[in-house]
């Protein structure tokens, strides 16, 4: 099993945590993982994205210049990347302020409205788990209770009461989608 | 009284301090430098540190300092003697640590290092000589060379306009919220030398006892670079360094 | 007790050397380095080992308190990226010459000058040839994964105590900045003072009775002793390059072209290995671990059966010059490179290679 995964959207959006949180929740089933950002000074606003492999072998290269899975996230990232996913992978968007949809014929497209669940959750710190729990609704990469410990191992213990309102959002993300 | 009489022990008035290698020194005539050494090995000795004490020497006239004090030495890069002594204290906080450093180590090159490690009120002791020139390499200007004084590279007088103002890093040290013992002395005369001893030696308890960082400048002479005999050139530090750096406590805040 | 984690090549530097059982870290942030400084902080490792860590006042002063400490025979690392790398070499050369060890981390970002915080490898040169003034070598460790972040830190600080020489972990913003498993080893305890006098009889400890004064200095004004000195350090250069040569093939016994690359790039380059492979391509790729000393007798080894070497670096062409000396030019040897931070992707690597060598896609 191999699935090469790139993240992207806005900063501040919760790419690269998304990332992590599937990197350790792949890392405790058992696989080897990359997790590969764009790193710089971009923030909050600018643009961001996150390589993240899983393999149940050693991973060579931690940059792609193709794609499993793309999971993007605004207009610009759908721009840059829906080029870039392998001919029958899978192409992830959120249909929030896209004006331009996705136009290739030989990939999976999933438009997700994820933003949109989020608002009817009342926290927007929780869009980038209702995404991963789409992901993971579309591709069985790694099961709950390894996110779950993902997450108990990404956030600080002071954060732990907020696993179950992950949990949650997770959930939510699942139900807005149906596998590939 | 024959010869033998006179050096009987009971009579014995001065000896050389134990920690002073036998090594001929290669200061000028004149020179404070050989001095400060003498003070620094009879204050070791005296405070049973010989075990404890690790000297970092600078670049300039006391580069060979480790040829002359019995004790552990290194060898900084000119004006990192007190990053060096910083980590060196920090890694051994039961070591008594002094840098000897000249005007140019430690209030030029070596500024940025000197002032941070005073910032941080590292467990050290800075021993400082101040004569106003670089000996080393032949008598150039120093930050601490007078308005006026001629060196190699201020043949005319160092004017203000085109070299700045002399500096007064001790002064500076003094603000530091890290130091506890700033003081500036000279070793011309023996009452001076033996107030010079009481400053270093006060400055290395400070070092022991973790109260922060000492500074003791010694203003000093340099015979050579002012090219002047070694009397003359007492009687210029006295008349001209001294106005602008004029001895004492600057600060103290240890308690006797 | 052995621990598997996700963390950054950074991070794991950062913990890697806590459980070494280092004495001190000084170092100065900048970026893409700043994870050491701040997960050393974070760990507070002077309540748990009694390790120091200090943010100096600049690179100048956290090498020469690297200096300092290694003077004082204790296990002592700097980390840094290519701007404050150059700031260090002066401090570098004094280590070297003094014959301390000690341990310097690179994580290399692109210049010249203040140049660009994305990953590069243009300190090559500096790293394996020198960097300061002075006939001096530093062991040159490139690491290609999170893990051996972590495991280099370990044979670096072994290294440089064996031979009381730098060596330097010669990293890039790829794999400073990407996250992987690693695991950790067991937390070693820290060497004592007694142990560190015995182990270490040059270093300053305090000049106890029973022994002359250690003098830990590099100043020499005799030209012949300064040239016996010299000897010496060649001398030990030269066993270093018999004993401490590291490298990594893969593919190469049947190899037709060979791929040689160091740190991440080598395994983009293997990734263009393995897609070559599929389309019938015979590619093998070397990757020196050791930079500094040198796989050349591999690499001419493997230039006896190979009809073309492929060098990529993210730099203008620095290994290369290796490359050519240790195959003697037998075979076309070219250079593929990106500078500017920009990292290529695999699909561009085999375009190289086929545009260096067209005959291949036959």
């Amino acid at each position: 099993m191999k699935e090469e995964i790139v993240i992207a959207g806005f900063g501040g959006q919760g790419v690269l945590s998304m990332g992590k949180i599937l990197a350790y929740a792949a890392l405790m089933d058992g696989l080897e993982v990359t997790w590969m950002p764009a790193y710089g000074p971009e923030q909050r606003g600018g643009t961001a994205n996150v390589t993240v492999i899983l393999s149940d072998s050693p991973i060579s290269s931690p940059v792609l210049d193709s794609y499993d899975t793309v999971v993007a996230l605004n207009q610009q990232s759908l721009d840059k990347f829906e080029s870039h996913v392998k001919p029958g992978g899978t192409l992830i968007y959120d249909s929030y302020g896209i004006h331009r949809r996705p136009e290739r014929s030989d990939i999976k497209i999933h438009e997700v409205n994820a933003m949109e669940a989020t608002f009817g959750m009342g926290n927007s710190k929780t869009y980038n788990m209702v995404v991963l729990g789409a992901l993971l609704g579309i591709k069985e990469l790694v099961p709950m209770e390894a996110v779950i410990k993902g997450l108990k191992k990404t956030l600080p213990e002071r954060h732990h009461h907020l696993i179950a309102l992950n949990e949650a959002a997770i959930e939510r993300g699942m139900a807005l989608v149906k596998p590939d | 009284m024959d010869i033998n009489e006179i050096v009987k022990p009971e009579n014995k008035v001065y000896s050389r301090p134990k920690l002073l290698t036998d090594e001929t020194m290669h200061y000028c005539p004149g020179c404070s430098h050989g001095v400060v050494h003498k003070l620094i090995a009879e204050v070791v000795e005296e405070l049973g540190l010989e075990d404890k004490t690790v000297g970092i020497a600078p670049v300039g006239c006391a580069v060979f300092a480790y040829r002359y004090v019995d004790v552990d030495w290194i060898e900084a890069a000119h004006g990192r003697a007190p990053a060096i002594a910083t980590a060196v204290k920090r890694l051994r906080p039961d070591l008594m640590v002094f840098t000897y450093q000249g005007d140019g180590d430690l209030a030029a090159i070596g500024t940025c290092e000197s002032i941070h490690a005073a910032n941080r009120g590292e467990n050290i002791a800075i021993i400082f000589i101040n004569n106003g020139i670089y000996g080393m390499t032949g008598g150039q200007m120093a930050p601490t060379t007078l308005e006026g004084m001629k060196t190699s590279t201020t043949p005319y007088g160092r004017r203000v306009d085109l070299n700045g103002f002399p500096l007064k890093i001790s002064n500076i040290f003094a603000e530091l919220d890290g130091t506890c013992y700033v003081t500036r002395q000279a070793v011309h005369n023996p009452a001076c030398v033996r107030k010079t001893k009481n400053a270093i030696k006060k400055a290395f308890l400070n070092s022991m006892k973790g109260l922060g960082t000492s500074v003791v400048e010694v203003v000093s002479t340099c015979a050579s670079g002012w090219k002047m005999s070694p009397a003359d050139a007492n009687k210029w530090m006295v008349e001209n360094m001294f106005v602008k750096y004029p001895l004492g406590d600057i600060k103290n805040t240890t308690e006797e | 007790m052995e621990e598997t984690r996700l963390m950054k090549g950074n991070e794991a530097i950062a913990h890697a050397a806590i459980r070494y059982g280092a004495d001190g870290y000084f170092g100065y942030p900048i970026t893409p380095q700043s994870e050491v400084l701040e997960t050393l902080e974070e760990q507070m490792p002077w309540e748990t080992t009694g390790m120091v860590v200090l943010q100096a006042e600049s690179e100048v002063a956290a090498i020469n308190m690297v200096y300092g400490g290694a003077s004082c025979g204790k296990a002592v690392f700097t980390s840094s990226s290519s701007p404050g790398v150059s700031l260090k070499q002066e401090g570098i050369s004094y280590i070297a010459a003094a014959e301390l060890p000690a341990l310097i981390i690179n994580v290399m970002r692109g210049g010249p000058g203040l140049g660009t915080i994305q990953p590069s490898q243009a300190d090559y040169f500096q790293a394996t040839k020198g960097g300061g003034h002075g006939d001096y070598r530093l062991i040159t460790l490139a690491p290609s994964s999170v893990q051996e972040m972590a495991d280099f830190v370990f044979l670096g600080f072994d290294l440089a105590f064996k031979y009381r020489t730098p060596a330097i972990i010669l990293a890039d913003g790829i794999v400073g900045q990407m996250m992987e498993k690693v695991v950790l080893p067991p937390q070693r305890a820290r060497r004592t003072n007694e142990e560190v006098a015995r182990q270490c009889p040059w270093a300053v400890t305090g000049k106890p009775s029973f022994r002359d004064r250690n003098i830990v200095t590099t100043l020499e004004l005799e030209p012949a002793a300064m040239e016996v000195i010299n000897d010496r350090l060649q001398e030990k250069y030269r066993v270093i390059e018999e004993n401490e040569v590291r490298f990594q093939t893969y593919d190469i016994e049947d190899a037709d072209y060979l791929l040689v690359a160091f740190g991440s790039i080598a395994r983009i380059c293997q990734k263009a290995v393995e897609v070559a492979r599929s389309r019938g391509v015979k590619l093998g790729i070397l990757r020196p671990i050791t930079l500094w000393p040198f796989p050349s007798a591999e690499i001419e080894r493997i230039s006896s059966h190979v009809k073309g070497i492929l060098v990529v670096e993210l730099n203008a062409g620095q290994m290369i010059e290796d490359v050519r000396l240790a195959c003697h030019d037998r075979v076309p040897v070219y250079h593929f490179g990106r500078l500017g931070g920009i990292v290529p992707n695999p699909q561009e690597v085999l375009d190289a290679f086929f545009d260096r060598f067209p005959e291949a896609n036959s």
